[in-house]
């Protein structure tokens, strides 16, 4: 069975360690927050410039001067802090953001992303998406592992306009956990009861299989 | 030292056709939401606007695009706006759309005297095309130019005579560096308070970047996404 997207915000979240700073991008990446595990300390940048980002406010308590980079209410932490948008960027390109988990339309086997624009349609914008791709360390790709024509997202060279080059480290899928390395998507994990076959028959990007591919721990 | 003018009318004063307007705010949080309905009244049209987005449909910056006030939109994220889309599709409305971290680097160089710098942020993207590139320590970069503008509007919480002002959580975003970058520019508070009354320790944008300030009335503040929890 594919993963839910529940489940792969599950799987992204044992990537986190304690003391990470992390940035989550709109949609399934932000789902990452409800599974971090317990006991373990990770504070969550918003790019429009909070550290310590909390959960949604209760009925009642929103504050419209408070919310994160998807325009949403949300909350503050004991600890947290405030900045402008050109401070928010000097962290990011500075690389004191350890983890960013955003999504794509296209990733290649060489760690290329895009994720912005479909020519001939509304093009809304880039925000703050290439700025993060360039700079950060630590980029996991969470998205569907086809689209809804069934066609692979990981592929040999992306169809689509660029965010950034060679800069993905690991990509989750619904269907399973890949590192980009030199020799292309490098499998790790199957989603439960998701075959080898099924991963390779849907990825256009190099694959590379080891011998034993252990089924994902949720 | 008196920057006090009476309202938004007065604020924008000098404010002509053709001109490019920094305007602050993300999504409509923190949006000089006085100077742009002052704006509308003014009737300028022709208008580059430098701001983060741009507004919805019935709010913030869309207000002047129904009114075709606006020439050109240099923004990173445009997506929440039917009229935006329209204008944009017909080739009424010209748009610029730059990487976030990029525009707010951008407005800050212009505040502060320089005039470009290098950023990671677009290499090997259409962003980066026509734009020198150049390699520091193995790592490509692309040169972007600073940004400057006639007039910024800023939104702030708190303010003095000086200009000195305060911002309130993420209402302060983009807002500091524009206030920065503006020819002349307007700050519109919530609260006006008296000479030293705001702590010289926790003065966010100090005085001498701010032209004008006035005091707005009952402000909208429109919540974009209203998100919540359940009590347990």
């Amino acid at each position: 069975m594919a993963l839910t997207k529940e489940q792969m915000a599950q799987r992204i979240a044992r990537e986190l360690k304690d003391g990470y700073y992390v940035n989550l991008g709109i949609g399934i990446p932000t789902l990452v927050a409800n599974y971090v595990p317990k006991g373990m300390n990770v504070v969550f940048q918003s790019e429009n410039g909070i550290l310590g980002m909390g959960p949604f406010p209760y009925e009642g308590e929103e504050d419209a001067d408070l919310i994160n980079a998807g325009k949403q209410t949300v909350t503050l932490l004991p600890g947290s802090s405030i900045f402008d948008s050109s401070t928010s960027f000097a962290m990011i390109r500075g690389q004191q953001v350890q983890l960013t988990v955003l999504g794509a339309m296209e990733v290649t086997d060489t760690g290329d992303i895009a994720n912005w624009k479909i020519p001939g349609k509304m093009v809304k914008g880039m925000g703050g998406a290439m700025d993060l791709v360039a700079s950060a360390e630590n980029i996991i790709v969470c998205m569907m592992h086809a689209n809804k024509a069934g066609e692979s997202k990981l592929l040999k060279q992306c169809t689509l306009p660029l965010t950034g080059v060679k800069c993905v480290k690991k990509v989750v899928t619904d269907l399973g956990v890949f590192d980009i390395t030199p020799d292309g998507f490098l499998l790790l994990e199957r989603a439960p009861g998701v075959t080898v076959d099924e991963i390779r028959s849907k990825t256009e990007g190099r694959l590379v299989i080891p011998s034993n591919v252990p089924e994902m721990m949720l | 030292m008196n920057k006090i003018v009476a309202n938004a009318d007065a604020a924008l004063e000098g404010i002509q056709d053709d001109m490019t307007l920094m305007v602050g705010g993300f999504g409509l949080c923190g949006i000089p939401e006085k100077s742009i309905a002052a704006l509308v009244r003014r009737g300028v049209k022709g208008l580059t606007c430098i701001s983060n987005n741009a507004g919805v449909d019935d709010f913030g910056l869309g207000l002047l695009l129904q009114t075709r006030q606006i020439r050109k939109m240099i923004s990173s994220y445009v997506g929440e706006n039917a009229e935006f889309e329209r204008q944009m599709l017909s080739g009424e409305l010209e748009v610029e759309l730059i990487p976030q971290g990029t525009l707010a680097e951008r407005c800050r160089a212009g505040g502060a005297g320089v005039p470009a710098f290098f950023t990671p942020a677009g290499y090997g993207t259409e962003v980066a095309e026509g734009k020198e590139t150049r390699e520091f320590n193995g790592k490509m970069y692309v040169l972007e130019n600073w940004l400057k503008a006639d007039f910024a509007l800023v939104k702030a919480w708190k303010g003095d005579r000086f200009g000195n002002l305060v911002y309130k959580r993420t209402a302060r975003n983009f807002n500091p560096m524009m206030a920065m970058a503006g020819k002349i520019t307007v700050a519109e508070v919530e609260e006006l308070v008296e000479p030293g009354e705001l702590d010289p320790d926790e003065i966010h944008t100090p005085g001498i970047f701010v032209n004008r300030i006035f005091k707005g009335e009952g402000y909208e503040k429109r919540i974009e996404q209203r998100t919540t929890r359940k009590r347990n």
